[in-house]
Formats: structure tokens, C-alpha cells, sequence
């Protein structure tokens, strides 16, 4: 069988990758798809960890943490093209009229 | 004699040779139905009776030219028809259609007359035909035309849509039957009342019945939801750019779509392969008359009914039938607590 | 064994391709390549509900949300704006994405070192396939028992979700 070390070293892997995404690339689509990888590599962990103490708690916490993803993914979505009608860009450095 | 893989392999195959068939006898036979209704011949030139007209269209679409738009993304272009095809094909792969058969002891044990027997089969299908959703929006993006893609959108939210009332009128099925495999719940529908009516669901669900049929045809893009491939107003929709062996996929994965959805109907509603007279072993021919009725329903549904303008069809979806399956879930769900059957 | 190594590759490379791809449309399709990856993975950890939850939800509802928005945005073709190098960022940022890569060696090095990484997954819990069929009816029971009011509060926010949603991006006319 496959040990939990295995699984829990390759959501980490994917984890890094979406954090990497969100930090490093610089259009808003691209970032949200990062954040919603980072959010499966975590359904990953739970689930691994469900199955290693046999508990269906982790399946649980994973639809809970869907469940967010996507109303995180609507809302985050229509911020989008609404910031899109303003600016006619993708780019979030183009919006700073916040900044001192 | 014959290890089981083996004729676990040869289930796939037959199971594939049974669909691609079976999406021809649907061409010919949407036709001569529609001739039928329409009060006129169908087609009748080639081969007896017109019997070989399927195999006259699938040659002539694979000997027409193949087209792609300059500017269409060719990945996604290429991509779409192959995903259309193969989720039509694969959501057929955990629906039973037997039960088990030894095929006259030509095996060392029964297997059964299914694909995969998975035990949360109903949801794959259901996971199946959401992903089936991409092959339509990606076709109608990357052919980079306003009829595809305005198609291709309008396909896209209807399934969506009606995803949901699909789901729920399942749901209904799943609480009276208490299991999420397809066997176990055409199991359940064995048996009479009385002794001559069949315990099957239909008639304990008959508003589920009716909303899952609904939820199908609009599922499957079929008339009066056919809105997408509308041919007065959209020229074709999102396979307008297509044509040849990719058109052929496209024309193949709704057929098999609409051969899947009857069959998932037939067994969570109609019994599946259980049926008087015939032994156990025979009973998928039972369950091939039942497809056959409910695809002759959708065919006489098309060229009956009306089309139904989108704004309708959406408000249809969303306004009337998924409160109707909600409502016809939670009555079965108390029905279920209260007379514990 | 092999399936976990094939699943994983696929999951990390789609995702390696979502994070550093061009388009957005060729992103949002590996990502859901990578979903079908995890969904494999469920499966092998015994799963089988959440991988068709994944597949139902994730890759079929949420990513043709993000589709949509690609499509509506047009955003295939979007330049972004000028910068050291188009689409990556600045200095400071860098800096962060070298954290997560020091995350990703450290948690490697601190499973092998404890020996607790080498545990075998069959520790507990019921047998191979009568637990997965006893599972989707034990996730339901747990899920409106225990977690009742993380259910109800999650109905809320779905609501919330979709008001909101609706009103963000309601053109003002």
C-alpha cells in the first residue's frame, strides 16, 4: 500500500505549486485557478489522513472545503469581470487607485 | 474454461460494438419514425427497406473534406469531438444490462452484464454527462464563430440547468432504494404487487419518472430542448464549423447520450432487465424493449413537439421543474420515513 | 502502487502547466485534468464518493464557471502589462514563491527524518470494498449529525454566494 508520507509529500508539491501561482503570476484568472489547486492539494491531505485513521471525517471536511471552493470561485469570478468592465484588464497591478 | 478477464475484455468490446450499433439503428430509425409521423416514406433506396441508410451516412461523412477554421485554437479544435465521444461512451460503462449469466456455462463463474460494477454507479453517470458539457462549450469556443459559440453557451447552461432537477429525481430513486449501485437498485424493482404489477419505481415516483424524462431530453440537447443546434436559427450551433469524421463524432456522442440516458431511465424507473416470462438470464432483451420504448418516446417527442425558445427552456428548468423535484424528494423522503416500504 | 505514481505525475504536471501557462484557456483545462488525477487518487485512498464529488462539482460545475468567464472576457488574448517579464512578477512576490518551494523541502525532510512518513495506510478502519460501500451511508449519517451546523451554514453561504455574485456582476445601467 501506499504510505501517508507519500501523499501528504505530494500535496505539499501541490500546494507549492499554487502558492507559486498566486504569487507569481501576474493575471487574475490564473491566480484564482492557483488558489483553487491549493484547495485541492489540502481535500488531498484531509482525505489521506482520513483514510489512515479510518475516519470518514475526512471526506467530510473535503466536501466542505468544495463546498467553499465554489462560492469562493462565483464570487471571485464576478469581482473579475466586474473589475474587467472598469479597467479592461486582467492584470492586478493595473489596479491601484487604493495605494498611498 | 475462459478466465474471467477475458470475458471481462470481451464485455468492453461488446459492449462498445452494442452502442456503435445501436447509435445507427437510431439514425435509421429517427428517420423513418419521423417519416411516419410526417406521413411520408423514409428513406427506402438503399438496401432493403432503407435498412443500410446508416451505413450509407457514416461514408459519406467520412469521405467529405475535413474543415478548421484558420484562426480556431487546433488543440482545443481537435480535442472537442473526441471528449464529446468519449464521455458519451464511457458513461455507458457502469450501466448494467443483464444480470449475471454464465453465458451457458462457458465461464468458470458468473459475471455480470455490465462494464464496471462500481457501487456509487449512478453518480458516475451523473459525473459523466457534467463532463460530457465540456465537449459542446469547448467545440463552440475554438471554432472561433459567433453561431458556435453563442450555441455552445446557451447548450451549456441548459445542461447545467437541468442537471439539477436530473439530480433530485435521482435522489428520489436513491431514497427508495436505499443503495447508489444500478444493480442493487434494479434489484430492488423485482417482484410484483398483486401479482401482476411490476414493482418497478414508475409507479411509486411517477412525477420523478416524468421529471427525469424531462431532465433527459434537455440533457441530451434533444426537441423541444434543442435550441443549441437549432437549425432555423443558429445555423448549426457549436458544430457548425465541424465537418466529416469530427461532425460524425459529435452526431455519434448524442446518440449515444440519448441511448444512455434511456437506459439509466429504464433502470432506475422501469425495472431494468427484470420482466415476466423470459428466465433471468434473458433478461437483457427485456431491457433492450424497454430502451427502445423510451428512445421512440424522444423520437416521437422531436417531431411532435415545438421548439422551446431559450428564455423559456431556462425558466422551465429553473422555475417549475426543479421545485418539482424538490418537492417530489422531500414527499418520497417522508413517504420513505413514515411507511418505512 | 503504479496508479499513485501515474496519478501523482499527471497531478503535479497539470498543475506545474495551470501555474505557468500562456492561456488561460489551455490553464483552465489542465486544471481539470488535474482534477480527474486527484479523482483517481480518491478512489485509490478508498474514496470513492469524494472522487465522484470532485469530478461532479469541481470539474464539471466550477470549471465551466471559470470557462465561461474565460470565454465572456475574452481573456485568451489578454497581454498583461508591462513588467520585468510579461506574466511573471516582481522582486518581493519571487521571494514568496521560493518559501513555498522551502515549504515543499522541508515537510520532505522532516517526514523521513521522524520515520512517521513510512506508516503503513492500512493502519485501521474497516475492510477494502464493504467499507466503501458503507461509507457513503456513514459520511451521511456523520455529515447531518456531527457537522449538522456546518451544513446549515454552508446552505447559507451558498446563498450569499450566489446573491453576491449576481449583484457583482450585474451590469449598471
Amino acid at each position: 500500500m501506499v504510505p501517508l508520507g507519500h501523499y501528504l509529500i505530494l500535496s505539499a508539491i501541490l500546494f507549492a505549486t499554487g502558492t507559486m501561482g498566486v504569487f507569481l503570476r501576474r493575471n487574475v484568472i490564473t491566480m484564482l485557478l492557483s488558489i483553487e489547486v491549493m484547495l485541492n492539494a489540502v481535500n488531498l491531505a484531509f482525505i489521506a489522513f482520513g483514510r489512515t485513521h479510518g475516519s470518514v471525517d475526512g471526506q467530510v471536511i473535503m466536501f466542505f472545503v468544495v463546498t467553499v471552493a465554489a462560492a469562493e470561485a462565483a464570487i471571485g469570478l464576478a469581482l473579475v469581470i466586474a473589475l474587467f468592465r472598469h479597467r479592461e484588464s486582467l492584470n492586478p497591478d493595473v489596479f491601484t487607485s487604493l495605494k498611498w | 474454461m475462459i478466465p474471467v478477464y477475458v470475458a471481462q475484455l470481451g464485455m468492453v468490446l461488446a459492449v462498445f460494438v452494442m452502442l456503435l450499433l445501436s447509435a445507427a439503428v437510431m439514425v435509421y430509425s429517427e428517420r423513418k419514425v419521423a417519416a411516419f409521423i410526417q406521413q411520408r416514406y423514409g428513406p427506402y433506396l438503399v438496401g432493403p427497406r432503407g435498412l443500410l441508410q446508416p451505413i450509407a451516412d457514416v461514408i459519406k461523412l467520412m469521405f467529405k473534406e475535413p474543415l478548421r477554421p484558420v484562426a480556431a485554437d487546433k488543440a482545443i479544435f481537435i480535442l472537442a469531438p473526441i471528449l464529446s465521444a468519449t464521455a458519451a461512451f464511457a458513461a455507458f460503462a457502469v450501466v448494467p444490462f443483464g444480470g449475471e449469466s454464465t453465458f451457458f456455462g462457458l465461464l468458470d463463474e458468473p459475471i455480470k452484464l455490465q462494464v464496471a460494477d462500481v457501487n456509487v454507479a449512478v453518480l458516475v453517470v451523473f459525473a459523466i454527462t457534467s463532463i460530457s458539457v465540456y465537449g459542446i462549450v469547448l467545440a463552440g469556443w475554438s471554432s472561433n464563430s459567433k453561431y458556435s459559440l453563442l450555441g455552445a453557451l446557451r447548450s451549456a447552461s441548459q445542461m447545467i440547468s437541468y442537471e439539477l432537477s436530473y439530480g433530485m429525481a435521482l435522489a428520489s430513486v436513491l431514497v427508495l432504494a436505499g443503495s447508489l449501485s444500478l444493480t442493487d437498485i434494479v434489484n430492488a424493482q423485482q417482484g410484483a404487487w398483486l401479482g401482476f404489477i411490476p414493482r418497478w419505481f414508475v409507479f411509486v415516483q411517477p412525477l420523478g419518472f416524468v421529471i427525469f424524462m424531462i431532465a433527459g431530453v434537455a440533457e441530451t440537447n434533444r426537441a423541444p430542448f434543442d435550441f443549441p443546434e437549432a437549425e432555423q436559427e443558429l445555423v448549426a450551433g457549436y458544430h457548425t464549423e465541424y465537418s466529416s469524421t469530427a461532425f460524425m463524432m459529435f452526431f455519434l456522442a448524442e446518440y449515444i447520450n440519448m441511448v444512455t440516458a434511456a437506459a439509466v431511465a429504464a433502470n432506475l424507473f422501469l425495472g431494468g432487465w427484470h420482466g415476466p416470462f423470459l428466465p433471468e438470464y434473458l433478461g437483457w432483451i427485456w431491457f433492450l424493449v424497454k430502451i427502445a420504448a423510451i428512445l421512440f418516446f424522444y423520437i416521437w417527442m422531436r417531431w411532435t413537439l415545438p421548439r422551446l425558445r431559450y428564455d423559456q427552456l431556462m425558466q422551465f428548468g429553473w422555475k417549475v421543474l426543479l421545485p418539482l423535484a424538490a418537492l417530489n424528494l422531500i414527499v418520497t423522503a417522508a413517504g420513505v420515513i413514515y411507511l418505512g416500504n | 502502487m503504479l496508479l499513485f505514481y501515474l496519478f501523482g505525475a499527471i497531478a503535479v504536471g497539470a498543475s506545474l502547466l495551470v501555474v505557468l501557462g500562456r492561456n488561460p484557456m489551455h490553464s483552465v483545462l489542465l486544471l481539470i485534468v488535474s482534477f480527474a488525477a486527484l479523482a483517481g487518487l480518491y478512489i485509490g485512498l478508498e474514496a470513492p464518493f469524494a472522487a465522484v464529488v470532485q469530478i461532479i462539482i469541481y470539474a464539471g460545475a466550477i470549471m465551466v464557471l471559470f470557462l465561461f468567464v474565460v470565454m465572456l472576457l475574452n481573456a485568451h488574448r489578454e497581454d498583461d502589462a508591462p513588467g520585468a517579464r510579461p506574466g511573471l512578477a516582481h522582486g518581493p512576490l519571487r521571494a514568496g514563491a521560493v518559501l513555498a518551494l522551502l515549504l515543499v523541502a522541508e515537510l520532505g525532510w522532516a517526514l523521513t527524518r521522524a520515520g512517521r512518513g513510512e506508516g503503513d495506510l492500512l493502519a485501521s478502519g474497516p475492510g477494502a470494498d464493504p467499507a466503501a460501500l458503507q461509507s457513503v451511508r456513514s459520511l451521511g449519517n456523520v455529515l447531518f449529525t456531527e457537522y449538522s451546523l456546518a451544513f446549515e451554514v454552508t446552505s447559507i453561504l451558498i446563498i450569499v454566494a450566489m446573491v453576491g455574485a449576481v449583484v457583482l456582476a450585474r451590469r449598471e445601467s
